[in-house]
């Protein structure tokens, strides 16, 4: 039977397949969903750990202890969890441990757009590519053999559009290799896993002969191979690029890569032989390309087709067609009227207590160093009160380095209450220990909001549902030494005013908790206020709160009901008190 | 088998989501090879929503190509206004008749285009701009939430294939309260 799966349910289908016992991850868009749907599968422990890295180090331990596993990241969670990579990779593993991790090419929810392709070849790592939900599914499977049998983690790569695009996937009855009856011993040999330097030394030869191994392994894999086709174009393509040139060169010979790293060179080299012209139809970086080329051979690609953003099948025509390979095909009449058609910026939500928060900091007149998450929406106009962001835990390293560098400003850190769990303790350790005097405010909505509205270890639940301890970040601050806490619900825009000016003016490291909880997670709702247009002067001030719900009108500010949560805060920033409660 | 490309276009929150998903399901219970492709993350916040669900013998591209779109169903006038780019000569757009403004006409700073400009847009490529009072029905219906199921109930007549189809998906993807409202 087909179903319709999105690439990353059908990533968890086929982890559950093939007896993965243990799945750990952070998430991130586009890979959330993947161990969310892994989570609901029976007899499978899944956990969301509080970075990628200790996600990779639990999987890699599972593995260890001769069970299948799985990490599932974003692109840039796999810098977070490079470390980890690396030495995996030396010392190989019990069982089969597969990362799957998710690229964004035209950054729809990312701060870059890295290829990690790059890390197969860094880490020397092997990695393959699939490019529908089938193949997902089928190729999380196919990792995990490869896995044992050459005694290396697998990454198998994903974008955006094979992560969140739907096509079918055949189920079947089949059920998972069963569990153990008995609990194995766990088998020591530290030669192989221990990494001082003279084991690594024995390991590191390990690795680059297992990677002649592979190299040979990828010329024989059927997930490699040649579609027939006219003799003068070649296309050499992988995961939904692949796709993409299939529709645009019909006609031609296909080098599919289900591999990605190392590649056939063999294989290459035979489909080099039946075609006049090789192009490379890849997105990102010239990955494939720079092998073949280092093979010898004469190939086009980044001359056609862009090294930025994401391709479709119109870029990947129009490219072709400038390019002279194929003929323009027959278009419908060119849209001669021009509309100006505003663009629609996603914004935080009406109710959202980070807008209550940087709505302060913003009167403050304070320099913020961000961070990853909701609130990085803080920095567009006219809220304008975010002025770093970089990655998952910078905000409060360059609120200390600014701080030591000295400025005449006032500058604060703001983080995320899963962002600070992510990777804010070490940063805040070291404004203690350096004898900083920055001060860093966790938004505390008690949510992963951003990517979905996950569990953390702060919020008291594990992602399959069950009631936990709660890391309470309080206590974590106070513990670490920290003496200057407060708590205040941003809310109540006056005592956190008053807050944020004492933490200013204080010398002392500390940290200010801004907690309320995501509205979108609690749904709550309450009347929305009316403004009366006798005493509105329609000044604007409340639209620089920006709050979706305000429409300026012609004399006066209105309020859509259907789209106001209630939740009061233009109310109290109007200074007519024209915004009335309800 | 005739292939059969759809965009759908909306504002975060109006099901824009769901509605792709009940279009894509519907076109493998007929026997077709399905695709579809859309970009959430930042949906929930207002944001823009394209979804893209191709119906053929076999496929490839999860996204449709420029210029090759047999519908358009816009759930939101300015997002209609957004694709007419995709849209075949002589296809066909159902536009819900609703406003949302996006925050930059709220705030005085850009002005939200007219429903005749936007219909002479699209009428650029499409035959026909069916506009349907997709929010108004579902509201009268009881849930403003379902206009997705409204817009999809105007396509199936169009589309054709058997009625029962659709319902059947319908009854299965949409929660139960919700589908006596949308028989």
């Amino acid at each position: 039977m087909k179903k319709l799966m999105t690439g990353n349910e059908a990533f968890a289908y086929g982890a559950y397949l093939a007896g993965v016992r243990v799945g750990a991850a952070y998430p991130g868009t586009p890979s959330s969903e993947i161990l969310a749907n892994y989570a609901k599968y029976p007899g499978v422990f899944a956990e969301w750990s509080p970075n990628e890295k200790v996600s990779l180090d639990v999987a890699i331990g599972a593995s260890y202890a001769g069970t299948r596993a799985m990490s599932t990241m974003k692109h840039v969670g796999l810098n977070v969890a490079a470390d980890s990579l690396f030495y995996a990779v030396y010392t190989g593993l019990k069982a089969g441990l597969v990362i799957v991790c998710a690229d964004d090419p035209n950054m729809h929810s990312s701060q870059n757009e890295q290829d990690n392709r790059n890390y197969a070849k860094f880490a020397k790592c092997p990695m393959i590519e699939p490019s529908d939900s089938e193949e997902a599914k089928q190729f999380v499977g196919l990792a995990l053999d490869m896995s044992e049998q050459f005694d290396t983690p697998v990454i198998v790569r994903s974008v955006t559009r094979l992560s969140h695009s739907s096509t079918p996937v055949e189920v079947t009855d089949q059920e998972p290799p069963p569990p153990p009856e008995e609990l194995p011993a766990y088998e020591r040999n530290a030669q192989q896993f221990v990494m001082v330097p003279a084991n690594a030394r024995r390991r590191h030869p390990v690795v680059e002969e297992r990677l002649k191994q592979l190299a040979e392994f990828a010329d024989s894999t059927p997930i490699n191979y040649i579609e027939p086709g006219d003799s003068k174009l070649g296309i050499v393509s992988a995961g939904v690029s692949y796709h993409y040139a299939r529709e645009v060169f019909p006609d031609a010979t296909f080098l599919k890569l289900g591999m990605v790293y190392p590649l056939p060179e063999k294989l290459i080299r035979k489909f080099a032989d039946q075609v006049e012209t090789i192009v490379v139809v890849e997105e990102l970086d010239p990955f494939l390309e720079e092998h073949l080329k280092l093979m010898g051979l004469e190939v086009r690609g980044k001359d056609i087709f862009p090294i930025l953003g994401e391709f479709s099948p119109s870029l990947v025509r129009s490219c072709a067609v400038e390019a002279g390979l194929i003929e323009a095909p027959e278009a419908p009449p060119e849209i001669k009227s021009s509309l100006d058609r505003p663009m629609r910026p996603p914004m935080l939500c009406p109710g959202c207590g980070h807008r209550a928060l940087f709505h302060v900091l913003r009167e403050a007149g304070v320099v913020v160093t961000g961070d990853i998450g909701c609130y990085t929406l803080a920095f567009a106009p006219p809220l304008s009160a975010m002025h770093t962001t970089g990655c998952m835990g910078a905000s409060i390293g360059v609120a200390h380095g600014i701080d030591k560098a000295g400025v005449k400003d006032d500058v604060v850190a703001v983080l995320g209450d899963s962002t600070f769990l992510h990777s804010g303790v070490h940063p805040i350790i070291d404004v203690l220990y350096n004898q900083g005097s920055s001060t860093t405010i966790i938004s505390d909505n008690n949510a992963t909001a951003m990517t979905g509205f996950q569990e953390h270890p702060g919020t008291g639940k594990t992602i399959q549902g069950r009631e936990t301890k709660v890391v309470d970040p309080e206590k974590l601050v106070r513990g670490i030494g920290y003496e200057k806490v407060d708590i205040c619900d941003p809310y109540d825009i006056d005592k956190m005013e008053e807050i944020l000016q004492d933490h200013l003016k204080s010398e002392e490291p500390s940290v200010i908790i801004a907690r309320h909880p995501c509205v979108l997670s609690t749904r709550e709702k309450h009347t929305p206020p009316e403004v009366d247009p006798e005493i509105c002067i329609n000044c604007g001030i409340c639209l620089d709160i920006a709050c979706s719900p305000l429409v300026q009108e012609e004399d006066h500010v209105r309020i859509d009901t259907l789209l106001c949560n209630g939740c009061g805060l233009c109310v109290k920033v109007c200074p007519q008190e024209a915004i009335i409660e309800k | 088998m005739k292939n059969i490309d759809f965009l759908m276009a909306g504002v975060g929150g109006q099901g824009t989501i769901l509605a792709s998903n009940i279009l894509a399901e519907v076109g493998l219970q007929l026997g077709y090879d399905v695709k579809k492709a859309e970009v959430h993350g930042m949906a929930q916040r207002g944001g823009q929503v394209d979804s893209h669900i191709r119906w053929g013998e076999k496929g490839y591209s999860p996204l449709v190509e420029e210029n090759n779109a047999d519908y358009m169903i816009g759930f939101e006038m300015l997002e209609a206004a957004r694709f007419p780019h995709f849209l075949k000569a002589h296809s066909l757009a159902l536009v819900n008749d609703y406003r949302i403004n996006p925050p930059l006409v709220n705030l005085g700073k850009a002005t939200y285009p007219s429903k005749k400009e936007i219909e002479t847009l699209i009428l650029e490529r499409a035959d026909k701009v069916l506009w349907i009072e997709g929010t108004g029905i579902a509201k009268n219906l009881g849930n403003p939430a379902m206009v997705g199921v409204v817009m999809l109930g105007a396509l199936s007549t169009l589309i054709g294939g058997d009625r029962e189809a659709w319902l059947d998906v319908v009854g299965r993807m949409v929660p139960q309260k919700f589908v006596e409202l949308n028989k």
